[in-house]
């Protein structure tokens, strides 16, 4: 019987595939789908303390214009208080995850200020969440801000959520940053458990007919595995706390290139966003099919095989391997 | 048990009570009772029970006519049922009134008395409404207070189920149904001790019910209906008993005790004033003021006008009486006297006492002040040997000397009493943040506490007072702080100070809290010169807070609410500063924690930010300004202006004689350029090196205060330095001719749809268009000189413009200008284009509602004139039936055509028959052809000037009917779709030649964004907090099925070739055109410079379809149906999810909102396949065959 399961921030999963934040946990029909496909866990979509304070400020605007200015008006818009801008929507959609399915939740958090981090962190704990995944966004554009600063506000910020809670912590950190290593050394040791590689951002693009910034977000191509393989590759030897691999997967192959690189679990959106819910369940056959076919007992043996401190040419992950694939050239006859 | 002890106004007291004892409660909004169905509506929202633990049911009805049929049938069967009118609506409910009190049904209606329109409208209060239904059968109950509002509610409804009459509970709209005062609640238990549960069952049990069948509303003949009509004497014989009896009860659970005519006063007194409502309250105090002075007078208030018993009122009138004033807060033109005093009179000589002399009088007519000092002139003029009778006070009546002198200095404010007045710019807060002190005053300290709130009719950018009032006795003083009595004045905007007398209300030594941009060692210099002797002369007490910059760090935008209400708890020590602050902060969390933790964060902010930005101010000895106060109108304005109008701008209205004022409401017109409001922080500001001269920003601008023209380029001689302009574009006008877009800076909103509009954008900086916002302030001068120059600058003649494209279109001058609309407003670029396009012939009809409001509302309205003084004719008849109201415009124009039409050829011998047939055939379908007319039609005159014949005069005055006349029927969505229907369905059917233009906001936008049926699927309005949940109407559908109606339905953010083409194409129909405009709107709650933007995502997902529907077509043997939007090509969400509306249905409820929404786009794509297929249905022989 081949082994599927694995561990993922001290949390027992039956398999490698974890349904990363998307959409798909914002319905609990579908994530109960998810669990019946046979996910190994569910990370919520994110709480994005922006997004909140964004509705919350939004609402109060448009509750208060043009109020208490003409006789006949005194407001435009019913107010009767009976809506819920909080997090509440986001922590009863845990609470009822939790009720509804059979496997770990992970909570998702993305957020701006202090005391939103650790607030929204304590809340979604409170929720029932199995873990916590934090999610690092920044864009600078202040010349005068080093990385450095930016690095400094990130792993202080770790450490504050990490002592708000007691249940495990991820990062889901960003891959433009200077020295990888160093910061998930320096975020280790404030605090995280783990990490999700990578983040995926908006990017803007151009209208060119009506000369306007606009924003979309493509679902993930199967190449984009590439980035966080090499980086779990070199990271996984070196750190004890878990890496979850994001972006790009879409095939067994691609979970089995996770588990390889040294990730401890594979994270889906785009590909489950795409085929479907069910498709969790034709990819674990297609593992187990693989896995039998190329003689791997369990998941745990494939993990970090391939990673750079496993293979026969650490270099490759390295700069050489630059050097590798521009001298891979042969003269052809 | 303790009292309960709340602040609230009197329509939620009111409210409260008839909420909680009702079963069924059919609403409609109107000003000022809109507040109880509100209220009502959000309560059965969340589920809030009666009495019997039962949510009542609560319908919003097309019109008020329709809620008393809706409420005639549910009592018929039985429900406890009520609603809430004033004004008009109270009037549409007389027939259903007559019914209800003819079968003897209980029910009580609560109505927030307001004035009736005459010879213009008012919405505010005074008993004008009450009395014109008085005759109904109805017993009238009075209260005077919000105490008496919410006590007079549940005795009513004991009197009613007792007594079977039904009751009209009543008190005085605005000063008492919007006053906030401290009032004792009553529980559940009281009102249940008080009703009858017996009482209830028997009203069910008289129900029309299958089971046991009767027949109400039989036919009678003349032998027996009036025995009928008499048969009900012993009813109303037993009301006053019986509600004397319900009082009795009530005093026994509550301890207020009330009869129905309440005597206060010197028992001995001589002179007794007789008054109902909320002026009672200022009578009762000044008769205790001057009878603890030794004064021998007293006061009468009248609780159960009808019916009216001789029995108990005479009883109330002391023996020692010999003089009774009796005030009337209503006007009954050609009576013997108003109705209070000729019952009074009657009374009087019923009740053997007709010894005592009576005298009647008016007062108090829409909402005009009465004050202590109009009490104390009635009875001074009672004193005299020949008193005036049918007198008036609190006006100065210099045509019929009617009015009583009062002397304004005469004031008996109690000791103790601390009053505040506060000014705030509309919106800013400042309302809600002194209802929220005075709550915190009256709820959380002993004192008593009162709040009063006045506000301007401009929509957007206008002053708002506040009247504070609290001290240890109940606040009996229904009216607003008088001048010099403030202990506390403070000013929430630093630009009021060169336009508002503030300080006129301080009383020596008062506080006088400024929001200033500088700081203590500097902002002396910058007061006028008034507001420096002002504050020196009182011996002013003066702080400044910089509210500005607090509110930009704490990120409260414009609000000022929670600052000045901090720095005003702060400076008055009313609660220690500590207590003050916890109490600020706890209601902060109240009234903001749903609405999320950054909003209550940022308050909180905002409050601890004050402090150290509260500075007093050393006030120097002398005076060192050299800025006065700004005149309210310019000097060069019309007389009338001067002194009419700009009296009432400066808010000295009220000293205005009579004789100041036209007799028959005749106004007249394009008076609002005189009155510069400078609200604008930011103004447009052109670039003419990018513009291509598209005139999309004239079109949009919501206030006309942009427009282009193109001129001759001799004319730039003369021009201010700074006046821009480039060579013409316009391939009319090109050689020699000059182009310039100039901006009325005093006059713009800041609203920026200009800009958004703009199609241009600077090729190295894409964020630089051809119109950019900048600071007003320092361009201020400037451009004012500019837009004066190029006003100067003639216009072109308009039979040269060939209208049919936008930017020839924009350059017909805009006979609508600078009206009183929000900034922004989707509805005015569609009300300008009118009366650009036609206005010089247009004559127009509009329903009551946001476009009658800001489109005639004093003190200046928009409506203006050419240069050759024509310009649309324009008037407001009233909400229901304007439809009806434009066709008899419509009428008079044909009949008069055709008499003068008859009568030309009856002249025809001298006239000549050339000149007559001229005339008679005459082309008018351009301006050409219409100034070819014009120019015969004063021939004619010129012609028949002198002669003597009857018939020449009567065809001289009616000679301009020969010249073509555009007849437009205006009004929004409330009066088209609901109240209005009936008519606008006949007017449509009748095929006379009237253009009506529906300014689709869907909803009720001028009395706050009541549901109407236009209202779509999914969205959130008032009186339909949980989302409507039937489709909107479609009212172009419906038109259409005529087949010989045009039909547009247009979206000028969209398509405005669209809407241009069906403006032009629905007056040139002979026959009924309706077109329907799709107008952002402030209720749809987003941000407005973005109207344009959603407009098209509205047409983009099929919610507004945009096409035409003209019948010519198919005459012509083609389809009447052109769509001129494509099919949907986004989800309905993505255009509803940008408007709070539909938005907060996800925030209350996220199942409902998603099913609905689900349903709303199911609305769209089906709408769009019906169009579809209806416009590729075979036309060919106009379907005749």
């Amino acid at each position: 019987m081949t082994d599927l399961s694995t561990t993922y921030l001290g949390l027992k999963l039956r398999n490698p595939i974890v349904a990363s934040a998307s959409p798909l946990s914002k319905k609990l029909d579908r994530a109960k789908k998810l669990d019946e496909a046979g996910i190994g866990a569910i990370v919520m979509f994110s709480l994005f303390e922006e997004q909140i304070i964004q509705e919350s400020l939004e609402l109060d605007h448009y509750l208060n214009r043009g109020a208490e200015s003409f006789p006949e008006a005194l407001s435009y818009l019913p107010d009767g208080g009976m809506y819920a801008v909080s997090p509440e929507k986001y922590l009863n959609q845990v609470a009822g995850l939790k009720k509804a399915v059979s496997v770990p939740v992970i909570g998702s958090l993305n957020g701006v200020s202090k005391g939103g981090w650790t607030n929204y962190a304590r809340k979604i704990e409170e929720a029932g969440a199995d873990a916590l995944e934090l999610n690092l966004y920044f864009i600078s554009t202040d010349p005068d801000m080093t990385s450095g600063d930016i690095e400094d506000m990130q792993v202080d910020l770790v450490a504050e959520v990490k002592s708000a809670i007691k249940i495990p912590l991820a990062v889901k950190i960003s891959p433009f940053v200077t020295s990888i290593p160093n910061f998930v050394k320096r975020l280790v040791d404030a605090g995280a458990d783990g990490f999700v590689l990578f983040n995926r951002f908006y990017q803007p693009d151009f209208d060119l007919e009506e000369l306007e910034i606009v924003h979309s977000l493509d679902l993930s191509t199967p190449a984009e595995i590439r980035l966080p393989l090499r980086w779990i590759s070199i990271l996984s030897g070196q750190f004890k706390t878990d890496f979850a691999l994001t972006s790009g997967v879409h095939s067994h192959t691609d979970v089995v290139k996770a588990m390889m690189s040294g990730a401890k679990v594979a994270m889906m959106a785009s590909g489950l966003l795409h085929n479907g819910e069910q498709s969790v369940d034709q990819i674990l056959s297609a593992l187990e099919a693989w896995m039998k076919e190329h003689e791997y007992e369990s998941i745990r043996q494939m993990q970090g095989s391939m990673s750079q401190k496993s293979v026969k040419e650490p270099a490759a992950f390295e700069r050489a391997n630059y050097m590798k694939v521009l001298g891979s050239f042969r003269d052809l006859p | 048990m303790k009292k309960q002890v709340i602040m609230i106004d009197g329509n939620e007291a009111t409210a409260s009570v008839a909420h909680r004892t009702s079963e069924v409660i059919a609403i409609y909004p109107i000003t000022p009772s809109s507040g109880m169905g509100e209220f009502s509506d959000e309560w059965s929202a969340k589920g809030k029970k009666n009495l019997w633990g039962t949510v009542p049911l609560v319908i919003e009805m097309q019109s008020e006519g329709g809620a008393a049929g809706a409420v005639h049938g549910a009592l018929q069967t039985g429900a406890l049922t009520t609603t809430f009118t004033a004004s008009q609506g109270l009037l549409l409910m007389i027939p259903n009134m007559y019914k209800i009190a003819g079968e003897l049904t209980s029910t009580v209606f609560h109505v927030a008395a307001r004035a009736i329109a005459a010879h213009a409208l008012s919405i505010y209060g005074d008993h004008q409404d009450v009395m014109a239904v008085r005759q109904t059968g109805w017993a009238l109950l009075s209260s005077g207070s919000v105490q008496e509002a919410h006590d007079f509610a549940a005795i009513s409804m004991a009197a009613t189920l007792k007594a079977r009459v039904p009751f009209l509970h009543f008190f005085d709209g605005f000063r008492t149904s919007h006053e906030v005062n401290k009032i004792f609640q009553l529980s559940d238990d009281d009102l249940r001790s008080i009703l009858d549960e017996e009482l209830i069952r028997a009203h069910r049990a008289r129900a029309l019910n299958p089971e046991h069948p009767v027949l109400r509303g039989s036919a009678q003949n003349p032998d027996v209906y009036f025995q009928m009509r008499e048969a009900v004497n012993p009813y109303y014989e037993a009301v006053p008993g019986i509600t004397q009896e319900a009082m009795d009860k009530f005093a026994q659970v509550t301890g207020r005790h009330y009869n129905l005519f309440d005597y206060y006063g010197d028992p001995d007194a001589e002179r007794v004033v007789v008054i109902m409502g909320s002026g009672g309250e200022t009578v009762v105090e000044t008769v205790k003021y001057l009878a603890s002075k030794g004064e021998k007078v007293g006061a009468i208030l009248v609780r159960l006008y009808r019916p009216f018993s001789v029995e108990h009122f005479v009883k109330a009138v002391p023996q020692s009486v010999k003089s009774v004033a009796v005030l009337d807060r209503t006007k009954e033109p050609g009576a013997s006297g108003e109705p209070l005093y000729l019952d009074v009179v009657n009374a009087l000589v019923e009740g053997r006492r007709s010894n005592i002399r009576t005298i009647g009088g008016r007062y108090g007519l829409s909402s005009k002040e009465f004050t202590p000092a109009m009490v104390k002139a009635v009875l001074d003029e009672m004193k005299k040997a020949e008193p005036k009778n049918h007198f008036t006070v609190g006006i100065n009546d210099d045509v019929a000397h009617t009015s009583l002198d009062f002397d304004p200095s005469f004031i008996i404010e109690p000791e103790g009493v601390v009053s505040c007045v506060f000014f705030g710019l509309g919106a800013d807060g400042t309302v809600g943040a002194n209802k929220n002190s005075i709550k915190i005053i009256g709820e959380e300290t002993d004192n008593f506490a009162q709040g009063y709130f006045y506000y301007d009719s401009k929509k957007s950018g206008t002053v708002t007072m506040s009247h504070l009032r609290f001290g240890p006795q109940p606040i009996r003083a229904p009216y607003l702080i008088e001048l010099n009595q403030a202990n506390f004045v403070a000013c929430h905007q630093f630009s009021f100070l060169e336009r508002v007398d503030m300080l006129k209300y301080a009383k020596k030594g008062a506080t006088f809290l400024l929001n200033s941009l500088y700081g203590p060692d500097e902002v002396w210099d910058h007061l006028p010169v008034e507001v420096q002797k002002d504050i020196i002369e009182k011996e002013l007490k003066f702080y400044v807070i910089n509210g500005y910059e607090v509110a930009e760090k704490t990120g409260m935008g414009g609000r000022m609410n929670t600052i000045m209400q901090t720095a005003f708890f702060a400076i008055s020590g009313i609660l220690p500063r500590e207590a003050a602050i916890a109490e600020i902060k706890r209601s902060i969390e109240k009234t903001y924690g749903k609405r999320g933790e950054a909003v209550v964060k940022k308050n909180f902010d905002a409050v601890d930010s004050t402090l150290a930005n509260l500075y007093e101010v050393k006030v120097p000895a002398k005076i060192t300004s050299k800025i006065t106060r700004r005149q309210a109108v310019p000097a060069e304005a019309p007389e009338f202006v001067r002194n009419v109008l700009g009296e009432i701008i400066r808010a000295n209205g009220d000293n205005i004689p009579v004789s100041a004022f036209p007799v028959d409401g005749t106004f007249p017109t394009g008076t609002t350029q005189w009155e510069k409001r400078n609200i604008a922080l930011e103004i447009p500001v052109w670039e003419p090196d990018l513009c291509i001269q598209c005139g999309k920003c004239v079109m949009v601008c919501p206030h006309a205060v942009i427009r282009h023209k193109v001129y001759d380029e001799k004319l730039l001689a003369n021009a201010p330095e700074t006046f821009k302009h480039m060579p013409s574009k316009f391939k009319e006008f090109s050689t020699g001719y000059a182009y310039t877009v100039q901006v009325a800076p005093e006059d713009c909103t800041g609203c920026t749809l200009c800009v958004e509009v703009c199609p241009v954008k600077d090729k190295a900086q894409v964020g630089r268009k051809a119109i950019n916002m900048e600071a007003q302030p320092p361009l201020r001068e400037q451009e004012a000189k500019n837009w004066d120059f190029f006003m100067d600058i003639p216009d072109l003649d308009r039979k040269l413009i060939n209208p049919s494209t936008i930017k020839n279109s924009q350059l017909l001058r805009p006979l609508f200008e600078f009206s009183g609309a929000c900034a922004g407003c989707g509805e005015t670029p569609y009300v300008k284009l009118v009366s650009q396009l036609f206005g010089d012939r247009a004559v127009i009809a509009n329903a009551t509602g946001c476009s009658s409001i800001y489109g005639g509302n004093l003190p200046t309205t928009p409506w203006a004139v050419d240069s050759k003084g024509r310009g649309p004719a324009w008037s407001n008849s009233l909400f229901e039936d304007n439809a009806e109201f434009g066709l008899g415009m419509r009428l008079t124009i044909d009949k008069q055509n055709e008499y003068a039409r008859e009568l030309l050829v009856a002249f025809e011998k001298e006239l000549g028959k050339e000149f007559v047939d001229a005339i008679l055939n005459a082309r008018q379908d351009d301006e050409a052809g219409i100034d070819a007319q014009r120019e015969r039609v004063a021939e004619l005159k010129k012609r028949l000037g002198k002669s003597s014949d009857n018939r020449a005069k009567d065809l001289v005055s009616i000679a301009d009917s020969l010249v073509k006349k555009s007849v437009w029927i205006i009004g929004g969505d409330g009066w088209a779709y609901d109240i209005g229907y009936g008519g606008l369905d006949h007017v449509l059917a009748s095929g006379r030649n009237v253009n009506i233009l529906v300014l689709d906001t869907e909803v009720y936008s001028n009395t706050g964004g009541q549901a109407s049926k236009s209202t779509p699927r999914a969205a959130v309005a008032k009186f339909a907090m949980g989302g409507k949940g039937m489709p909107k109407k479609d009212l172009g559908l419906i038109a259409m099925s005529y087949g010989y109606v045009y039909v547009a339905h247009v979206a000028m953010g969209a398509n405005d070739q669209q809407t241009l083409r069906a403006f032009l194409e629905a007056e040139s129909y002979d026959g009924p055109s309706l077109i329907i405009a799709y107008s952002h709107c402030i209720a749809h709650g987003y941000d407005m410079a973005k109207g344009l933007e959603q407009q098209k995502l509205a047409v983009q997902s099929g919610h507004w379809p945009m096409y035409r529907y003209d019948p010519r077509l198919a005459e012509q043997g083609q389809n009447p149906l052109v769509i001129e939007s494509k099919e949907p090509t986004i989800p309905f969400s993505q255009y509803a999810y940008n408007e709070t509306r539909y938005k907060m249905l996800t925030q209350m409820d996220e199942e409902r909102a998603e099913a609905l929404m689900k349903e709303a786009e199911h609305d769209a794509k089906s709408r769009w396949t019906l169009y579809k297929q209806m416009a590729a249905m075979h036309y060919n022989g106009n379907n005749k065959e």
